[in-house]
């Protein structure tokens, strides 16, 4: 059996964890072996459907006893879950509380987890490719654990789904230790920026060092786009023209928009890895030697503060601003 | 207060990786070394801490013995003390790397308040060290953070999610794990630079436990470096960039 840690908010499971649920039916089917998920709190009943359209069999639900996050006791029941329903392998979504709930798990188990993996080869052991550096270097390895541990990178796999009927629903209760709710979610808290979250945008307009420090005609045409969001590069941040909140790059924000403006960003590798999820790049820049035309689609190649008011202007003369 | 922030060398990789001919690794020979900027922040977030609560910042690494040279960096930017792991120059797995860790840890005079790791190191991204190595001292984690403030024994810890952050309350003594954005790093001036220079590292040689994961051969992956279509060189060409937007729908 397969098992997968799935993610959900009130719109269903969330993009990772269908792609970390489409690899982990890729291992489900070359060994063989059925697919089964587990998903946490309020509502995690609600997905059986969508799971059962993504091939899932059964989904272990730990319900209200256990809404509030607290990673380790997430890690416990992932645990017991494995266990008790005889496990080959655990998927988990790349983000943030599946690689930290995945990491308590093989720390319990023992073993050793492979974090952002894109690809699987199942054999006597796993065949991995698995990212480094963000995604610049790719890594082959053999995972050879009792259990194998796996967080699914963000964004790298395509999602497919083989459509079937809504995966059965079983509740799962876990047998929690003392401490094991240490750390719990106490609360969650607003951010006081408005707009559209940089991760969300369908386009993402940014500024690096050719904006000089002035980004006031990228935040004009910005506000004239509907869900677009305003970046920044890490050397804009470092300049302190910019909070870190709008760092795009390995160490910054990941973006997946349907288009990306870079404007006046050289374009380093650290940064480019935080845009690989941009379907399209339209590059603004002086300097038609920079790194970002080669990465780019479109490029204009002019001053950005001249090239992005006459943007915003024709948006306005098409009739196109909010 | 009494905190520990445990950092690794990685090298300074430029716009192009280039291999060994083994396969194993990146070839360094024409570059620096440094520590990621999620580490650094953990560094500076230990010094700022110590400034503040008073006690010592001491900066942990494993690797091979030139990362001595991270380590003063760190005490360069003031850290009080340098721990060296010695591991050799091969690199150890997360699973050893944190059974190590821990095991300095409880072999220490010193009784850490807090350790401080950075999320994920910049090279191998193996995301689970910070954990397991609460995991084997029985002490509370928190992965992730962007924002931490220290009071009476208890750490408020954020982390960002689209439009807010998630906030977590835990007794000291605790790990977390930190993401660049959490402060501003200092640059060190010239005099603590040479300051450091001086500075003693604490040395100990432990033997790496087996991980699971065997690393059989590194790629560097194929980019498409075909040039960008040139739509335009002057301010006109905003009409080609509206022609696109409306191409995609996004307006």
């Amino acid at each position: 059996m397969v098992l997968t840690l799935v993610e959900h908010d009130e719109d269903g499971l969330d993009d990772v964890s269908l792609q970390a649920l489409t690899l982990a039916r890729d291992v489900a089917e070359q060994a063989g072996e059925p697919l089964e998920a587990i998903a946490f709190g309020a509502g995690a009943a609600d997905v059986a459907g969508e799971a059962g359209d993504h091939g899932v069999e059964t989904l272990h639900v730990v319900g209200d006893a256990l809404d509030e996050y607290a990673p380790e006791a997430y890690g416990r029941a992932v645990v017991q879950c494995a266990e008790e329903v005889g496990t080959e392998a655990v998927l988990a979504p790349g983000t943030d509380r599946g690689a930290e709930t995945l990491a308590h798990a093989a720390s319990k188990l023992d073993v050793t987890m492979a974090a952002e993996v894109t690809d699987v080869e199942v054999g006597d052991s796993y065949e991995l490719t698995r990212q480094r550096w963000g995604g610049t270097l790719i890594e082959h390895s053999r995972l050879t654990a009792e259990t194998n541990l796996l967080t699914v990178a963000a964004n790298e796999v395509s999602v497919t789904a083989p459509g079937g009927d809504a995966a059965a629903v079983e509740a799962f209760a876990p047998d929690l230790a003392d401490g094991d709710l240490r750390v719990q979610l106490t609360a969650v808290e607003e951010s006081d920026v408005e707009g559209v979250p940089l991760g969300e945008a369908r386009v993402v307009v940014s500024g690096g060092r050719g904006t000089d420090g002035d980004f006031s005609e990228l935040e004009d045409l910005v506000e004239r786009v509907p869900n677009a969001a305003l970046g920044s590069s890490r050397a804009a941040v470092n300049e302190g023209w910019r909070p870190h909140d709008d760092q795009i790059g390995q160490t910054g924000a990941k973006i997946a928009p349907e288009i990306y403006i870079p404007a006046g960003i050289s374009g380093a590798v650290q940064h480019m890895v935080g845009c690989k999820g941009a379907e399209n790049i339209l590059a603004i820049n002086t300097d038609p030697e920079a790194a970002i035309i080669q990465k780019a689609d479109w490029a204009v190649v002019a001053d950005l503060h001249e090239v992005v008011p006459a943007i915003a202007e024709e948006l306005d003369a098409r009739g196109h601003s909010e | 207060m009494e905190i520990l922030t445990a950092i690794k060398r990685v090298p300074e990789t430029g716009a192009k990786v280039s291999l060994t001919e083994d396969k194993l690794d990146i070839d360094t020979t024409s570059l620096g070394f440094t520590f990621s900027p999620h580490e650094e922040c953990a560094v500076e977030e230990g010094v700022q801490l110590v400034e503040e609560h008073g006690g010592n910042a001491t900066v942990l690494t494993l690797g091979p013995e030139d990362a001595t040279e991270q380590l003063r960096s760190s005490i360069a930017m003031g850290a009080d003390d340098g721990m060296l792991l010695d591991g050799g120059d091969d690199e150890w797995g997360p699973a050893a790397t944190a059974t190590a860790i821990a095991e300095a840890v409880e072999e220490s005079d010193t009784e850490f308040d807090l350790l401080l790791f950075g999320n994920e190191s910049a090279d191998a991204a193996n995301h689970q060290v910070g954990v397991r190595v609460a995991e084997e001292l029985g002490l509370p984690c928190v992965t992730g953070i962007k924002d931490l403030e220290v009071d009476g024994g208890i750490a408020t810890a954020k982390r960002e999610i689209p439009g807010g952050s998630e906030v977590y309350e835990v007794d000291l003594p605790a790990v977390i794990t930190v993401k660049e954005g959490l402060n501003e790093p200092r640059y060190p001036s010239m005099r603590a630079k040479m300051q450091a220079r001086k500075a003693s590292v604490e040395q100990s040689e432990p033997d790496p436990r087996e991980d699971d994961l065997e690393l059989v051969e590194l790629e560097v992956p194929e980019t498409d470096d075909s040039p960008a279509e040139i739509i335009g060189e002057s301010p006109e060409a905003a009409e080609e960039v509206v022609d696109v937007l409306e191409e995609l729908e996004v307006v």
